[in-house]
């Protein structure tokens, strides 16, 4: 088994998730919790994307429409809706999708990165293509959909 | 031993320091004040002592140096040759200072601190001024001093002083890590020793008390010393044991005698007696390498010194405080806690506070009737949360003492550059207020203080005329007032010339020439951007910061200023501050279906919204007409972009105070409650947004932002509120 490693491609888990009729993923390691939809309270001066905070036991959680972030139509915010909650180097929030679909394994070698469409917004979220039978998986670029960081740590 | 554990014990010697200096400045106050006793100057004294040793072990030299020579005219004052004068307590405060400068240097391992040399050698000045100066002092005396009267008495022939040596380890001097026997070596490198070694006559080897130390030496030591050189060698363990260093021509005359007869009367109160086995004894401790039973014999005092202290002498076995914070006076026991370790407590009784208040408001909505067990419970529950809650804030809160001793050095300094005299003195010191806002009171508080001493006392001379004594004198208060703490800087100087005031604001175009303003407006021009009322430029100005930095300091610490002034009789500025900043008094508002909370300190008024009061000014600005005020109206809800226009209705207005002290009305649907909102960070997770200070978590476990008033009605952000699409 572990001498199969260098030529057998590693595996990745990620979980599966829906945005309107669109499937994408994201590492599963990222992912702190998922839970229910609760009404956010709106923040001025925001982008559209961000829907607004919620309390997470106590932390403020930035909540992001990850729909509108990748230029689509809102996600139509009621209870059938869950906010996975994701960690990316001790920054936390909040993304909004439709459902939860799966928890998928899928080795390295799957993975085809993205066609070149140049100056597309949502292109520059996706940092890798799979095909899991006849459903065609997003891998989302975590990084890039999260809200940028203050330069200033005030 | 590793790095990491010598790094450890270098910053506890840090924060050992730290406490010292605290006691040095406690007694030197006492002594300043007139009322001490030579329990304060021996406090003095094992400060500086201790600090000495401390340094000694890191290989502080520099620190070390400095520390040594104030200890020698410490010690001078310790015996009584030297008077606490005013003068020389001024010169031990300044020394005090400058010894927080070394060690200050020494922990950021900076160069040590140029200063010193001039304060230094005018202590020791007062030194060669007092009648018996010891002779190590001449080393450090700048020539042109005249200390020649002084020097036949104590510069004895080489080769020929003799002296004689009572030395008596106390335990905590094995616990310090010192030895004897190398103390005993040291001492014969000076000269020719001869040891005795006194034994007491039962002296009994059992485990039990092997730690308590029972023999004591009596060394006589010929040759080219002299006493600072023996004193150098017991340097380390001065206050651990007990010595007596005499010239041996004294140690055989009558009081020897006296102590023998006095050893004989109470044998019990007597710590050891001379044995006539002493050589014996020695030699198997394998201890000093010459021995004498002729000197022991010869009628030496058999105690070296009395005993310390009345309850030490009382108890059989004289067992001897292993430091002085043993001592009865010390301070109660404390703990040292990782800073981080706290504030997470704190996070989690913030927690534990929303919490509450969400089962509160379940409970109720759930239709429980009052006086049920259930209630009852919650009831309990709450409380038991608000007195976690206090004593977890206690735990963050300190003392403003440490904070205040700097400001005496502030105003030493000060006083010193622009050659008045002024005194301060501080009141409830022992107020306690959260660390952070401590810190963060540090500079405006230095700033004040150098304004009052600049601004606030006149000249000495000014001072006289007007019949008041020529030394002004400032006053620090701390108090704690309704939930928040008061800090008072009032000083008897000559109060605020408003009609200057009021003319440099005209020259500087901060106000019409023709403007009616209160003494209270025309006071309050001070804290105005740009202002400064001094004409010439002194060491202390020019610093390029005026009372305006510190209002906007004190403000955002949530904090409020105000100033209260009678000519002739001085100034006196009040600043009130929140106990932490952990926790915020907030209104609660709704705008636009939207919960927020407005800061209680930035709120002057509330009112209703009638349309009379609105004036238009251009295509959108209004202001608002109260009592004769034209303020600059905002709609609350449609400056955070959660509407667009206001709807018709009455509606009520909140003035609040901005930073720059001007005043803006932000408009809202109702005012909800007054209530303490837990501060929770919004940055760390999302960034900056204008005009929101933080956000806070409200019994319903909603979100509920936090405002900025000031940033939000700064006129400048009009452009990216245009440019950012709303939140959905």
């Amino acid at each position: 088994m572990t001498e199969n490693l260098s030529t057998a491609a590693q595996e990745i888990e990620l979980l599966a998730f829906r945005l309107g009729e669109q499937e994408y993923c994201l590492d599963i390691m990222s992912v702190r919790e998922i839970r229910g939809w609760t009404s956010a309270t709106p923040l001025p001066f925001s982008p559209a994307h961000v829907k607004g905070v919620i309390n997470l036991r106590g932390t403020v959680l930035p909540v992001i429409d990850l729909a509108v972030r990748l230029g689509m139509p809102p996600v139509r915010a009621d209870e059938r809706n869950v906010i996975i909650v994701v960690s990316v180097n001790g920054h936390t929030a909040g993304l909004l999708v439709d459902a939860v679909s799966d928890i998928l394994s899928i080795a390295t070698d799957q993975l085809q990165p993205p066609p070149d469409l140049a100056g597309d917004l949502e292109s520059s979220c996706i940092s890798a293509l799979t095909l899991v039978g006849q459903r065609l998986i997003r891998v989302l670029q975590l990084g890039a959909v999260l809200p940028a960081r203050p330069a200033e740590a005030a | 031993m590793s790095i990491d554990a010598m790094t450890e014990i270098r910053a506890s010697f840090f924060v050992e320091c730290e406490e010292l200096m605290e006691s040095l400045h406690d007694a030197l106050a006492i002594l300043d004040a007139g009322d001490g006793t030579d329990e304060t100057v021996n406090v003095v004294f094992r400060a500086v002592h201790s600090i000495k040793g401390g340094a000694g072990a890191f290989g502080l030299d520099a620190l070390v140096g400095f520390a040594h020579r104030l200890e020698t005219v410490l010690d001078e004052l310790r015996a009584g040759r030297l008077d606490p004068t005013p003068g020389a307590v001024r010169l031990f405060f300044q020394a005090a200072d400058m010894l927080h400068d070394h060690i200050r240097a020494a922990q950021s391992q900076d160069a040590p601190p140029p200063t010193g040399e001039d304060v230094l050698r005018a202590l020791e000045g007062l030194m060669q001024a007092a009648p018996q100066a010891e002779p190590e002092a001449v080393d450090f005396t700048p020539t042109g001093l005249s200390f020649d009267p002084m020097l036949p008495q104590w510069t004895t022939p080489p080769g020929t002083s003799e002296w004689t040596i009572r030395f008596r380890p106390h335990a905590g001097l094995y616990r310090s890590g010192n030895e004897a026997l190398l103390i005993l070596r040291a001492l014969a490198g000076l000269g020719d020793t001869h040891t005795t070694c006194i034994v007491p006559p039962a002296l009994a080897l059992d485990p039990a008390t092997a730690e308590q130390p029972q023999l004591g030496w009596i060394i006589t030591l010929t040759g080219d010393v002299s006493e600072a050189d023996i004193r150098e060698i017991f340097d380390f363990v001065t206050d651990v044991c007990d010595l007596d260093i005499s010239p041996a021509d004294d140690a055989a005359d009558g009081s020897a005698t006296d102590g023998v007869a006095a050893a004989m009367a109470s044998p019990d109160a007597i710590p050891f007696r001379l044995a006539p086995d002493s050589i014996v004894a020695a030699a198997n401790h394998d201890d000093p390498p010459a021995t004498s039973p002729g000197v022991g014999e010869a009628g030496l005092a058999p105690e070296l010194q009395p005993p310390p202290a009345p309850s030490n002498a009382a108890a059989p076995a004289p067992a001897q405080p292993a430091s002085p914070k043993a001592e009865p006076d010390a301070a109660a026991a404390t703990i040292r806690v990782d800073l981080d370790r706290v504030d997470r407590l704190v996070n989690l009784v913030g927690e534990l506070v929303i919490n509450q208040a969400m089962l509160a408001q379940s409970v109720t909505e759930a239709g429980m009737a009052e006086n049920t067990a259930v209630m009852n419970g919650l009831e309990e529950f709450m409380m038991l949360t608000r007195d976690i809650q206090d004593g977890v804030m206690m735990i963050r809160a300190q003392p403003v003492k440490p904070l205040f001793q700097r400001m005496a050095r502030i105003v030493r300094e000060a006083s010193t550059g622009v050659a008045k005299q002024v005194r301060l003195r501080t009141e409830g010191d022992q107020t306690e207020v959260d660390k952070t806002v401590i810190e963060r009171l540090s500079d405006p508080l230095t700033h004040m203080i150098r304004n009052s001493v600049d601004h606030g006392i006149e000249t000495p001379a000014r001072r006289l005329a007007a019949g008041k004594p020529a030394e002004g004198v400032i006053t620090l208060s701390a108090s704690h007032r309704a939930g928040r703490v008061l800090i008072e800087i009032c000083d008897d100087g000559a109060g605020i010339d408003r009609a200057r005031v009021r003319d440099i604001a005209v020259a500087r175009g901060l106000i019409a020439a023709d403007a009616q303003l209160t003494e209270a407006e025309v006071d309050n021009l001070l804290f105005l951007p740009g202002f400064s009322t001094a004409s010439q430029v002194s060491a202390l100005s020019g610093r390029g910061v005026g009372m305006d930095v510190v209002k906007r300091a004190i403000t955002a610490l949530g904090g409020r200023v105000a100033i209260a002034s009678e000519p002739g009789v001085g100034t006196k500025f009040s600043i009130s501050l929140p106990l932490t900043l952990a926790v915020l008094d907030g209104m609660v508002v709704r705008v636009a279906d939207q919960t927020l909370v407005v800061p209680l300190s930035s709120i002057v008024e509330t009112a209703t919204l009638t349309p009379q009061a609105i004036r238009r000014i251009g295509r959108s600005a209004e202001v608002l007409h109260i009592r004769g005020d034209l303020v600059p109206l905002f709609d609350l809800g449609a400056r955070l972009g959660f509407r667009q226009a206001r709807a018709a209705g009455d509606r009520v207005v909140i003035l609040t105070t901005q930073e720059d002290g001007g005043r803006a009305a932000l408009i809202v649907d109702a005012i909800m409650e007054q209530r303490q909102v837990v501060i929770k960070g919004l940055s760390r997770n999302y960034g900056r947004v204008p005009g929101v200070a933080a956000a806070t978590i409200l019994g319903d476990g909603k979100v509920a932002l936090i405002l900025d008033p000031s940033d939000l009605t700064r006129s400048s952000p009009q452009t990216a509120i245009d440019a950012i699409p709303l939140a959905g």
